[in-house]
């Protein structure tokens, strides 16, 4: 394994294990605060328990979220010291801004699960709330910084050099509006469907019966509402993406050939090598209409981009059938609960039913992954779009293949141990929580 | 707007040294604590640090952000030539963040478990500060070759070297120390006040002969470090009232006054960080053959020092206050139930 090679690998593994943490971190203050809400109004002991329950799973994604997050501050220089050199001054706005989100994330915290019974109740609340306001602060922070590689600006770049820096103007660039509201729909909705899940397998094995129904009523609300308007934020982040990076929008499609009428490619096998896509259905003209609102209008393909700046294909192509293809069904699950809701209360209890959501636990981390993945890898070769390539920002470090690793091992161990310790928390339920 | 900054990233720096370091030394006192105590030793810390620790470890966060965004060349300069005992630091963040998470947040207390979360966390508090201060340490050292093209100077011989190593033990004893007396005001116990009083005198010694060490390892890569301390007049008055507020210390401790020690504490420490910094002001890194990275001259442009100054005003505004009201609201609520 070369260097090069070793160094994305890390980043990658980095940040897909982060950012499983960091959503979970922001979404569930947002239940817990819900749940809290419910229990202050109702003095129903049950959602006191199911506060309480979370707030522990809370704790536990946040030390791990805090800690692989100030790993990622460092990562950043320790791989790509040339990026940082010369990104720092430009995109540092908003991870300077997250550094005081996420302070106050940990002051709130400290409060909140610290605070039974210390506080005026409503105080206590507001530091629960405060810890899911600056949690999706913070993600909403980062990923402005993140769609600023997307899309640069804030600065000119004249022969090799970074002049007139602003990073105010860096920070709202084009593209970070579609990409934090995408990212932050993807979080409610992978997390609620994660959480409902669990809640929905406990109920189907009969356990608490009444705790998991509650706490499963408030994650999958949100999880099913976050699937249903995804649709809409996804297809503001294509066009963004078609203007401003055709090369990533291409990749997504497994799109070679400018054409009008462009045709939007579902599955399929690219062969980059013959400029095709075997096995795909082909819906002709909708690509045109998505991206363009009408039917004719030519798309760029690859054959507009030199092969020494296209990402790589099957990848970013695959990755983007998994997103799409998951948040598909997740929408439908969702518009199923909402039927549920209001037409059929039978189905809620039936077997099938929860059988359903079961199976869609892990389903929107595996499309927010993928979609991780259409994004970052979508960008290649290039770490700045279009001003400097990843392979020129690599440290000069030789052996980073001993970091990866390394931390392959201590990212493999981690999860284990949170799976683990989630694990021992869903079977201690009914010791510590069973309401007679 | 450049000093605010600055001024910013030393604060960050001081207060991570301070309560993150009270923080690790907490663990490094669990470390070196008999089995019989350990268990009270525990229930004191988590009961002291608890609702803190991770708003204590988020001065790291900011002082790396500040440095990235304000200081960029310096950054990528130490994440390049330091990359390893950065590393390893990181390595030890991860698992004793964790590690104390988890065995509070496990919902089975098992022996076993709890014994390896233990093991890691004493450890790791202990490895942690010992890399920071090899960090700090070897930004100072002049080893640092920004021209060096082997592996071994470029990437080993950076850190790796007995003034640095010595720095690194000598931070481990101060965050013992520096935990210990904040423990002394946590306990409520007699005889846990005892203990970590106990505690105390044997880590400041311990510091004290640590201490030496980074002297005499000093002599061994040539520098001298009598320049630094007599060679300016606030780094001399720096380390005099050091001393007198160790006295201080001991004598506000002798006669019960816990928390006033807590502050001499702190500010002995903090007298000791300014000694260094002043000596070296404005430079951040001191390598190879006088080439230095200068607080001064190595920053990013105006505009962006500006915005980040702004930013950290308008942040701290936020972050203080709440900051305060936290330690406020759970002081000395240290009790075995």
């Amino acid at each position: 394994m070369n260097d090069f090679l070793a160094a994305r690998s890390q980043m990658a593994l980095s940040l897909g294990f982060h950012i499983i943490y960091s959503c979970i971190g922001m979404v569930m203050p947002v239940f817990m605060a819900i749940s809290h809400y419910k229990y202050i109004k109702t003095q129903n002991p049950v959602y006191k328990n199911i506060t309480q329950a979370w707030s522990k799973g809370v704790a536990i994604f946040f030390a791990t979220g805090a800690v692989s997050g100030t790993m990622l501050s460092f990562e950043l220089g320790l791989l790509w010291p040339k990026f940082m050199e010369h990104a720092g001054p430009i995109f540092g706005m908003p991870f300077s801004l997250e550094g005081v989100a996420f302070f106050i994330e940990a002051i709130a915290l400290g409060f909140f699960l610290y605070g039974w019974n210390r506080f005026n109740q409503w105080f206590h609340w507001f530091t629960g709330v405060l810890v899911g306001i600056s949690g999706i602060l913070s993600g909403i922070l980062v990923v402005s910084a993140n769609s600023w590689m997307n899309s640069p600006s804030g600065f000119d770049y004249v022969n090799g050099q970074y002049l007139n820096i602003d990073p105010m103007k860096a920070m709202f660039n084009g593209a970070w509006f579609s990409e934090s509201l995408h990212m932050t729909i993807a979080a409610f909705s992978a997390t609620g469907f994660a959480v409902a899940g669990i809640h929905a397998l406990m109920i189907y094995r009969k356990q608490n019966i009444e705790f998991h129904t509650k706490a499963f009523k408030i994650a999958i609300v949100f999880g099913a509402a976050a699937a249903i308007l995804q649709p809409l934020s996804g297809d503001i982040s294509a066009k963004h993406a078609a203007k401003h990076q055709p090369a990533k929008l291409a990749a997504m499609e497994a799109y070679f050939h400018t054409q009008t009428y462009a045709p939007l490619i579902i599955g399929g096998i690219p062969d980059t090598a013959a400029k095709k896509v075997n096995y795909a259905i082909e819906l002709p003209g909708l690509l045109s209409f998505l991206v363009n609102d009408n039917f004719k209008q030519e798309v760029k393909g690859l054959d507009t981009i030199p092969v020494k700046d296209q990402p790589n294909v099957a990848v970013t192509h695959y990755a983007f059938q998994v997103m799409v293809g998951i948040g598909m069904l997740t929408m439908l699950i969702g518009v199923l609960y909402f039927i549920a809701l209001w037409k059929k209360r039978s189905w809620l209890s039936k077997t099938w039913f929860l059988k359903l959501f079961i199976i869609a636990t892990p389903l929107g981390f595996i499309a927010l992954e993928a979609g991780w993945t259409v994004t970052e890898v979508g960008r290649q070769p290039w770490i700045i779009q279009g001003i400097m390539r990843t392979s020129e920002a690599i440290t000069p470090m030789p052996g980073i293949h001993y970091s990866f690793y390394l931390f392959s091992f201590i990212y493999f161990t981690l999860s284990l141990a949170v799976i683990f310790l989630l694990q021992r928390q869903i079977k201690m339920v009914p010791e510590l929580y069973d309401v007679k | 707007m450049l000093t605010v900054v600055i001024i910013f990233l030393f604060f960050a720096i001081l207060l991570y040294f301070l309560l993150g370091g009270a923080d690790f030394g907490a663990g490094i006192i669990e470390l070196f604590t008999s089995t019989d105590n350990k268990h009270r030793t525990r229930s004191t810390m988590y009961q002291a640090i608890g609702p803190i620790w991770e708003a204590n470890h988020m001065w790291l966060i900011i002082a790396v952000v500040i440095l990235f965004v304000g200081f960029p060349d310096i950054y990528s300069k130490m994440c390049t030539y330091l990359h390893i005992p950065l590393l390893i630091m990181l390595l030890g963040i991860i698992a004793r963040g964790t590690a104390f998470a988890f065995r509070n947040y496990d919902a089975i207390k098992g022996e076993r478990t709890q014994m390896l979360y233990n093991n890691i966390f004493v450890y790791s508090s202990f490895l942690t500060p010992l890399f920071l201060g090899i960090i700090a340490g070897s930004a100072i050292s002049r080893q640092i070759d920004f021209e060096a093209t082997d592996f071994l100077s470029a990437y080993i011989f950076s850190w790796l070297n007995w003034f640095s190593v010595a720095v690194g033990l000598f931070t481990v004893s101060l965050c013992g120390f520096l935990a210990a007396i904040y423990l002394v005001g946590e306990a409520t116990d007699e005889f846990d006040v005892k203990r970590f009083i106990k505690k105390a005198k044997v880590l400041n010694m311990v510091a004290f002969f640590c201490g030496g060490l980074v002297f005499l390892a000093a002599e061994t890569l040539n520098i001298h470090m009598a320049h630094w301390i007599f060679g300016n007049p606030v780094s001399l008055t720096a380390v005099i009232a050091a001393f007198i507020s160790l006295i201080l210390l001991w004598v506000t401790i002798s006669r019960g006054k816990k928390q006033i020690a807590r502050v001499f504490a702190a500010f002995q420490v903090s007298m000791i960080l300014l000694s260094v910094g002043y000596t070296h002001y404005p430079n951040f890194i001191m390598g190879k053959n006088n080439k230095n990275l200068s607080l001064l001259t190595n920053h990013a442009t105006s505009k962006t020092i500006d915005d980040l100054g702004i930013a950290l005003l308008i942040g701290s505004l936020f972050i203080l206050p709440s900051l305060f009201y936290l330690f406020y609201s759970f002081r000395g609520k240290t009790n075995h139930e």
